[in-house]
């Protein structure tokens, strides 16, 4: 209500944390939950054997959280990511094993498996029009359904041990580290630098052209934690077996889709479609389309996710998968993401689903039984989106 | 009589950061039409939610007196029982119930829990009979028109026993026709003793029923006109609302009229859900360069169905006919298509269709031009940021910077936007759906200047519009439109509203 456009001033301290306390909030969560467990265990959290198994562990959960967050924003949902997670699986399991197939081929067969799904589901969604709950109801009992049928009601597995790598194996250390693995180390160190580069250079150019950026102690404080901690964690790995396999893969997912996200047009055409449809598609957005895709993508990372998991447990079970859906939606919604539609970050969603991880670590790590577990995780994604719908109110 | 019914007494009001109400005074005689007018954002409707209770009496300072009585309200219920009761401009009815239940919902008639419906639809007919609705009780709201649903509100609010009721801009998504049944229905309440306050952008309406006029302005009152003696104008009235003298409410338009750019030929369309409704029934029509063309005609002639229709089939099925421009078919099968031809269409309903409420600004104006901020499918979001911020200044958007979300901002402002999203595709036919729907006069005229200098660049403008001294202010030739058919085209010096309207008439009666 003041003056017409005014050029966006250098934004003071007090007045940009609150209108970014929701990007804050996230991660200082994370970090009190991290360092309240470290302290909890007696620092066992953070020692490299538990952290290697807590990325382990979580890979599928962020991968899935990659897509359902773009699902989520778009105003769907998608209820049967465990069920296809668990059916990819299979499907790599029973061409493996029982088939013989080459595991190139299997993995292939598996992501575009994972497509069709999404295709099918994506669908009735985009174009028949029937609301994302009901179709993906329906598809999470249909793929629980079919990976029982697969497998015939039983485990199968081994697998050849190249596939197994994908989540049991380490970066290759060619530089011969006996207790430091030098590769993954010098790995962390330049993603931390490389961080820092983009950052300083985003901030310079936004600078130069007047726009809004963060007030210099929090860039600083952000940039020096977030290298800091990047630099940290590599070395713990780089003491134990070095950087996972799945972590870069995970890495690269993160990179590639906070990018999509943020900078391209496609990510901001998705905002649009679940900010508001009607505007979005009288703007010229193909918004059936858009939905599609969106349920394609989410199908091929759920069967990116179904590899990751069955490589991990290096057999491919009926159970694989259950219950998986409600972490990663749980995850979105922690990391901020609006049930309308429209609002949610990738980064949030990761972090979200890092919260989940470390209170499931911990908690099992100090004994406290599966059932106490649960509860706590549903106070703590009850508490985390009642904070925030509790600051917009008040904005 | 002749005393008053409802006092207001220095009436302040303030939100974090901003003075809404100051020292606002009003006072409702008995039987009275009182109405309420001022720019959007005027406080016009803080007002009504300090007076319904919607703000708790310790939130505000002043006082209130109602039947001499000073009061305090903590919530709605305490005003409603002494027979306060607001409708507002969004109806809250369940389009899903009959009428009966939604007269009686929340007051449903009954013992313990358990509804008298027979109660119910017997005292629903009489409300119905009261306010000229002839209606079944056991018809379902979503099923009627706006006008009718208008009607349903204040039948519900007589079942309150209603003393001074308070209508947010009832008319403005009403049709002439229904506009005129409300009035009357209004004045036929004042005869029996129920005074009213009445919200209003239609100053002409105002001046048809109102007895006393109170103009608000940046949150304080400026003067009360009393209409009794007659002579007020609706000039005298705009004098209060913007401090100044308003000597012209469209810009001094210069025409220049070039060769014919668009056109329309055998244009037919069959409503989405049921194929065998045609909607437009073969409509043929041209636009010059530089020219502004109008569409009048009733709500439900199709005029929106016609604009949605050309902008890439964004409505209906079983299209048919043919657009050239310069001469030349050209194909708008899709909303992409028509964007890329140079089509823009600036919907009437700016909420729901127009804006990304939540988002920001700048985000809105790129978003039918992704390409023109981006290169490579990635966005570049300096471009974006000088964009919005070239079309904020022409515009003169008034917001804190182009970040700022756009459900902050107010109607007048919003449509700046919407209109500065489409002016961005640089369309060189602009089709405008009630461009100024719901928007004060200062902003109307800020629009309208800027429809101008479009036209006068040579592009062509459609302009469709309820307004009917808006069209003729605007337009250098107009169509009137009924029942998916053009009936009439006339040249903006030969038209008149009567003419309009007879045009229209004319039509039905055949």
């Amino acid at each position: 209500m003041s003056a017409v456009i005014a050029s966006p001033q250098a934004a003071s301290g007090r007045g940009y944390f609150k209108s970014h306390l929701r990007d804050y909030g996230m991660l200082l969560s994370l970090v009190v939950i991290m360092v309240l467990f470290q302290v909890l265990t007696d620092g066992v959290l953070l020692q490299p054997l538990n952290l290697t198994n807590l990325l382990l562990q979580n890979s599928y959960i962020v991968v899935m959280a990659l897509g359902m967050l773009l699902v989520i924003v778009a105003g769907f949902i998608d209820l049967s990511v465990g069920s296809v997670c668990g059916f990819t699986g299979a499907l790599a399991a029973v061409l493996m094993v029982q088939h013989e197939w080459h595991w190139v081929p299997a993995i292939a067969a598996s992501l575009v498996v994972g497509a069709l799904i999404g295709a099918v589901q994506g669908w009735f969604v985009a174009y028949a029009r029937i609301p994302s709950f009901i179709v993906t109801l329906a598809g999470m009992l249909v793929f629980k359904g079919l990976s029982l049928a697969l497998l015939a009601g039983q485990s199968v597995g081994p697998f050849p041990v190249q596939f197994q790598k994908i989540s049991s194996g380490f970066l290759p250390d060619p530089l011969g580290g006996e207790s430091l693995r030098l590769l993954s180390l010098a790995l962390g160190v330049a993603a931390a630098a490389v961080l820092v580069l983009t950052e300083v250079l985003a901030r310079r150019k936004a600078l130069a052209h007047q726009m809004e950026a963060e007030p210099p102690l929090f860039f600083g404080v952000r940039i020096a934690a977030f290298a800091g901690a990047m630099v940290y964690l590599s070395w713990l790995l780089s003491t134990y077996k070095g950087l996972p396999n799945v972590l870069v893969l995970m890495s690269v997912l993160i990179v590639i889709y906070q990018f999509v996200t943020g900078r391209t047009v496609i990510g901001r055409r998705i905002y649009a479609l679940g900010g508001n449809e009607k505007a979005a598609r009288l703007s010229g957005v193909n918004t059936p389309r858009l939905a599609f895709l969106t349920f394609v993508n989410m199908g091929v990372l759920s069967a990116v996710a179904g590899l990751v998991f069955a490589a991990r447990l290096n057999t491919a079970t009926p159970k694989a998968g259950m219950g998986f859906e409600l972490d990663v939606i749980a995850a979105c919604f922690i990391g901020g993401a609006s049930a309308q539609g429209g609002v949610g970050k990738v980064l949030g969603a990761v972090i979200g689903a890092f919260i989940m991880g470390v209170m499931n670590n911990g908690m099992s790590i100090l004994g406290v039984g599966i059932d106490y577990q649960q509860v706590i995780k549903g106070s703590v994604l009850l508490a985390a989106v009642f904070v925030d719908v509790y600051n917009r109110n008040r904005v | 009589m002749g005393d008053t019914l409802l006092e207001m007494r220095g009436i302040t009001k303030t939100f974090p950061g901003v003075r809404a109400l100051d020292n606002v005074n009003i006072a409702v005689r008995p039987g009275e039409i009182h109405a309420v007018v001022g720019e959007n954002g005027a406080g016009k409707s803080t007002l009504m939610k300090v007076l319904s209770g919607v703000y708790p009496s310790d939130s505000y300072q002043g006082e209130i007196h109602f039947d001499g009585q000073p009061r305090r309200f903590a919530g709605i219920a305490d005003s409603e029982e002494l027979g306060i009761i607001i409708i507002h401009q969004e109806l809250a009815l369940v389009p899903l119930l009959s009428i009966a239940e939604n007269i009686f919902l929340g007051n449903e008639p009954g013992r313990r829990g358990v509804v008298d419906w027979h109660q119910a639809h017997v005292r629903t007919r009489e409300l119905l009979e009261r306010v000229g609705l002839r209606e079944p009780p056991t018809s379902l709201v979503g099923k009627l028109g706006v006008g009718k649903q208008q009607l349903v509100e204040i039948a519900k609010a007589l079942s309150k026993r209603v003393r001074l009721l308070i209508l947010d801009e009832p008319t403005a998504s009403l049709n002439e026709r229904d506009s005129e049944a409300l009035l009357q229905l209004l004045l036929g309440l004042k005869a029996q003793g129920i005074a009213c306050i009445l919200i209003s952008h239609k100053l002409n309406e105002v001046l048809k029923v109102a007895d006393a006029i109170t103009v608000i302005r940046d949150g304080a009152t400026i003067e009360t006109l009393d209409c009794a003696g007659g002579g007020i104008s609706e000039d005298r009235i705009i004098r209060g609302m913007v401090g100044r003298d308003m000597a012209h409410r469209y810009p001094q338009r210069t025409p220049k009229i070039g060769e014919v750019f668009f056109e329309v030929r055998d244009w037919h369309v069959f409503h989405e859900q049921h194929a065998d409704r045609e909607m437009i029934k073969g409509i043929d029509f041209n636009v010059r360069r530089g020219e502004i063309v109008g569409i009048a005609g009733l709500m439900g002639s199709g005029r929106t169905e016609l604009a949605m229709s050309i902008f890439g089939r964004a409505y209906g099925q079983k299209i048919s006919g043919e657009v050239r421009m310069d001469g030349a078919v050209v194909d708008v099968s899709t909303i992409g298509r028509a964007i890329a031809h140079g089509i823009a269409y600036v919907t009437e309903d700016r909420k729901g269709a127009g804006l990304v409420l939540d988002d920001e600004i700048q985000r809105n104006i790129s978003l039918a031009n992704l390409r023109g901020v981006s290169r490579a499918g990635l966005i570049d979001e300096q471009r974006e940021t000088e964009v919005a911020e070239e079309f904020g200044r022409a515009m003169r958007i008034r917001c804190s910077g182009v970040r700022q979300r756009v459900v902050n901002l107010s109607g007048g402002n919003q449509q700046k936007v919407v209109l500065g999203k489409w002016l961005f595709t640089r369309p060189r036919l602009l089709i405008l759906d009630e461009p100024t729907r719901g928007i004060d006069v200062g902003a109307k005229f800020e629009i309208y200047s800027i429809i101008d200098e479009l036209a006068q660049r040579g592009e062509s403008i459609l302009m469709i519009s309820s307004e009917l001294p808006e069209l003729l202010g605007m337009c250098d030739r107009i169509y009137v439109m009924n029942e998916g058919r053009f009936v009439a085209e006339l040249n903006v010096a030969d038209a008149s509203q009567e003419r309009i309207m007879r045009a229209i008439v004319n039509a039905e009666d055949c």
